[in-house]
């Protein structure tokens, strides 16, 4: 297959990007998104050109390293990864617009490599359960419900990978924060720091620039976890709840 | 020159009882006064920086990916082992640790192998604790699933994601520890030296990815937790950015590295499709709890469509080989017998190199609805990948190159023989011998950082009071100038082949000298020829850019620079084992039915190198494993 690019390049986060056209051809169908830009980069060093930086690692779609918007989308036309994207996904001789994941708390570092730490920050400020290391009672002492289990399980899935804000018109990462909160609130576990929690996270995610919901639900379609939306609504409940609490001043 | 691997005496099943309680213990106060650095953020470096950071050393962390939580422990699907005995199924210590040290086929030390054992129910309730979904019965209690090697139900899970929901929780553990200023992290930032003062690794040189600045940290103990180096292949289930870099650098500062040549091949990837391929795919092992594998009978057959060949036509080759653990035999024999029926010319698919993975009698028997549940993502990555649909046809599954038993020698306190360092994880070499079971690569890791280390650290420390280097020794100095000489020397080659031709032409030669099946002629020849490809890289590569910028040729370049020197090492430690075992199988030396033939005599010691320098031959020195406990036996699943 042969295909026409149009690659965002940007030498650094303070120099100015554009795209530029590239030909990628013999592009067997069977290879991924990824690979296909391996093949281009191999073509660009022959003729003496730098490689396009993107980032990568797992390429089997759990890492969440991988990021891209392709023709526009977060992960592109895929319901999964950028990794995870294969080219018989695109008609031949299509033309690919591939750009980095665009938010502002995702500033560019070179190409279409951003800077995600925000995430990370996020999770720093109450993403966890306080436990200590040695200090846990055995594990079958505290049975949890299958169906609690499950529920907690379909939103630790999450891979951290930004897309949901970088699809958002709000930048919002709603859907980020709300996955890590449901995750824990939902466990016993996480019970005690369940206000805690909630409140410092979204706190954070406001200071890094992220914007709010206003329910446009592309974070949900761009999501290569599946993480669904419901967790948004039930963020919001655990929030309104420890907000109340904080106001009349029975935190925890 | 002996090397002490400072196992406690006494009985098995005391050894770390007796270690603990004689354990030196630092004062809070003085702990503060201790700087460590943790290279690495996987299971094993999350889990031992949070932990450590918790006793209240002060702690730097290093990855290479922009996030910790992104490490390829990430991508570990099918599960966790530990002695539980949840299932009521006769499981216990003593047979964890006997089925991981049969499993390694009798060549890790038994001392190691217990203590992993003892500690792995601790792992399970401290991952509950901190929030890990693992999958439940609707009795509310944890859910256990079979791993190939054993005959109990001793592996949590969850999902197909276990590596991620272990990982996630160990760098929540580690967000915590970063929250209050105990943690310092450094993402985005590749180990490229280790600094050795007067012997004693006191520090590392790293190179800032996006700022390209190579500067020097200065700690009181390094600790190396950098992972496997499959990627010496090019093409395996790693991640791309796995690398020998830290530990090989750290091996030519005088550190022994071990074993190299125990490589583990899984038996169940997704086939090679193209020399496009950046990368393989594994499906979990625990997919053969289920599925059962087979190839048609006769060579005329493998073009058919596999419900054209009837049930009599097939050939369960595990089942009919090993009838007593099927299509759960130990990943090592399941791989060759695979390479053996494709070999054949029975193997099925593009190039004849694959073997069927059948669901038909599971769905059969269970319902698709339960088979979804069970492996639902694996199905949809499986079909994701290759464009077919497993419920109706049986997959294609074929050996790729997966684990590394090898590692950095370390002793019982996981200390190399350079002091101060550390080595934690799949990088150093002390748990599975020559084959990993399925499911311990988590086990370890876990084990290593949050009930290991802390405990044996002190150890070291306490003879470094008032020891503190200073980070203007010249030693640090001389570390980044020559890692600017490298990385100055590898930009100014300039010449005509790119960074991956050279490692995909090194990896294919690894795979077919060095993979499955090893012989003397074959490795001898990819010595020269891996010589040879050393010369041609310094003489012909082309990394393009600069150093002061983010640039992933260069990243690479390094990286690949390495593997080019440690594969030679890899085939001298395979050529120096003149036997059979786990994973390492020498044509050479076999039983008449093709099985491994280990020879117990010569060969029970743990192969410890030491760098000479490149192009000059390393020098072997032999760690003995005394078996005082039990009697190694020919290892048979049949
Ligand atoms: C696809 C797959 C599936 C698996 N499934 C299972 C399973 O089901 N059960 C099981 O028990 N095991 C499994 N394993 C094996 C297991 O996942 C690994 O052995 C284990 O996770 C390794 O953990 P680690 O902490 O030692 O290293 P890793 O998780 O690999 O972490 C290495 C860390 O070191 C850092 N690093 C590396 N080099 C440098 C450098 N030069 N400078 C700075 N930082 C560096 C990386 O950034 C990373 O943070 C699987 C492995 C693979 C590949
Ligand atoms: S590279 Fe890991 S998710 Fe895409």
């Amino acid at each position: 297959m042969n295909f026409h690019l149009k690659v965002w390049r940007q030498k650094d986060a303070n120099s100015p990007g554009r795209l530029e056209d590239y030909e990628a051809r013999n592009i067997p169908p069977d290879a991924s998104f990824l690979e296909m830009l391996d093949i281009v980069n191999e073509d660009l060093i022959s003729k003496g050109i730098e490689p396009i930086v993107f980032d990568h690692d797992c390429r089997e779609g759990i890492c969440g390293m991988c990021s891209l918007t392709i023709n526009g989308i977060p992960h592109g036309p895929s319901t999964g990864t950028t990794c995870q994207l294969y080219m018989r996904k695109f008609e031949d001789g299509s033309t690919i617009y591939i750009e980095p994941f665009r938010a502002g708390p995702f500033p560019v570092i070179r190409d279409l490599s951003v800077n995600r730490s925000a995430l990370d920050r996020i999770i720093q400020a109450g993403g966890f359960i306080s436990e200590r290391t040695g200090s846990a009672p055995d594990a079958n002492s505290i049975p949890i419900p299958k169906t609690i289990a499950d529920e907690a399980m379909d939103a630790a899935a999450c891979i951290g990978c930004g897309a949901c804000a970088a699809a958002c018109p709000n930048s919002s990462a709603m859907l980020f924060v709300a996955a890590k909160v449901s995750h824990l609130n939902l466990l016993p576990q996480g019970k005690p720091e369940k206000d805690r929690r909630v409140l410092s996270m979204v706190e954070q995610m406001d200071k890094e620039g992220f914007g709010g919901c206003s329910n446009f639900y592309q974070c949900e379609a761009v999501c290569p976890a599946h993480i669904p939306a419901s967790f948004i609504a039930k963020m919001n409940r655990d929030y309104l709840v420890a907000s109340i609490k904080r106001t009349v001043g029975v935190m925890p | 020159m002996t090397l002490d691997s400072k196992i406690p005496a006494g009985p098995l099943e005391k050894k770390w009882t007796t270690f603990k309680n004689n354990a030196k213990i630092i004062s809070p106060a003085n702990k503060r006064k201790f700087e460590i650095i943790v290279v690495g953020s996987g299971l094993a470096g999350a889990s031992a920086a949070a932990t450590l950071s918790e006793l209240g050393f002060r702690v730097k962390c290093f990855c290479y990916q922009d996030s910790p939580r992104r490490a390829h422990s990430i991508a570990a699907q099918g599960g966790i082992n530990a002695a539980k005995n949840y299932q009521n199924d006769g499981d216990s210590v003593y047979r964890l640790f006997y089925d991981t040290i049969k499993g390694g086929d009798f060549r890790a030390r038994e001392a190691n192998v217990y203590r992993l054992a003892e500690v792995s129910a601790s792992i399970i309730d401290q991952c509950v604790a901190q929030g890990v979904p693992f999958a439940r019965e609707y009795g509310g209690l944890l859910a256990n699933r079979s791993f190939g090697g054993a005959q109990v139900s001793r592996t949590f899970y969850a999902r197909g994601q276990t590596g991620q929901q272990l990982l996630l929780g160990a760098y929540q553990a580690l967000c915590k520890q970063i929250s209050t200023g105990g943690v310092q992290m450094f993402p985005r930032t590749e180990m490229l030296d280790l600094v050795v003062v007067d012997g004693h690794a006191k520090g590392i040189v790293v190179r800032d990815l996006v700022s390209g600045k190579i500067s020097a940290h200065a700690a009181d103990a390094v600790l190396l937790c950098t992972g496997g180096y499959g990627n010496v292949f090019y093409l395996s289930t790693n991640a791309k950015g796995c690398n020998v870099t830290a530990t090989y650098r750290a091996y030519k500062r005088g550190a022994f590295f071990a074993n190299p040549c125990f490589t583990q091949i899984h038996p169940t990837c997704i086939p090679v499709s193209g020399d496009y391929q950046s990368k393989l795919t594994l499906m979990s092992e625990s997919l053969r709890n289920d599925g059962r594998v087979w190839v048609p009978k006769r060579k005329e057959d493998c073009s058919k469509h596999p419900s054209q060949i009837p049930e009599e036509d097939r050939d369960y080759y595990l089942e009919r080989k090993y009838p007593s653990y099927g299509n759960l035999a130990p990943r090592d024999i399941s791989s060759r017998a695979a390479k053996e029926v494709c070999d054949e010319g029975r193997g099925v698919g593009p190039g004849g190199l694959g073997v069927y993975l059948d669901f038909s009698d599971a769905i059969k028997r269970l319902g698709r609805k339960v088979i979804e549940e069970r492996y639902g993502n694996l199905f949809e990555m499986y079909e994701n990948i290759t464009g077919e649909n497993a419920y109706e046809v049986p997959m294609r599954i074929y050996p790729a190159v997966h684990y590394t038993m090898g590692g950095l020698w370390v002793d019982y306190c996981l200390m190399s023989n350079l002091p101060g360092l550390h080595v934690l994880g799949e990088a150093n070499f002390s748990d599975h011998g020559a084959n990993r079971l399925g499911a311990s690569a988590l086990m370890q890791g876990l084990a290593d950082g949050y009930f290991i280390i802390p405990y044996t650290i002190g150890e070291y420390l306490t003879t470094q009071f008032g020891k503190k280097v200073d980070p203007n020794h010249p030693a640090f100095q001389e570390a980044v100038q020559s890692i600017e000489k490298f990385t100055n020397r590898l930009l100014s080659v300039n010449g005509s082949r790119s960074v991956d031709s050279f490692h995909r032409e090194l990896g294919l030669l690894m795979w077919n000298n060095c993979g499955m099946a090893r012989n003397r002629k074959g490795l001898e020849e990819a010595i020269e020829k891996i010589q040879k490809l050393r010369d041609e890289f310094w003489k012909n590569v082309r990394v393009l850019g600069q150093g002061d910028c983010m640039n992933q040729s260069l990243e690479k370049a390094g990286r690949v620079a390495d593997f080019l020197e440690f594969a030679e090492l890899m085939c001298r430690d395979a050529l120096m084992r003149e036997e059979s075992c786990g994973g390492h199988f020498r044509t050479e030396y076999q039983t008449p039915d093709g099985e491994a033939l280990r020879n117990d005599e010569e060969f029970s010691f743990v192969a410890c190198w030491k760098f000479e320098g490149v192009n000059k031959d390393p020098t072997l020195i032999k760690e003995p494993l005394n078996y005082e406990f039990i009697k190694p036996t020919t290892r048979s699943y049949k």
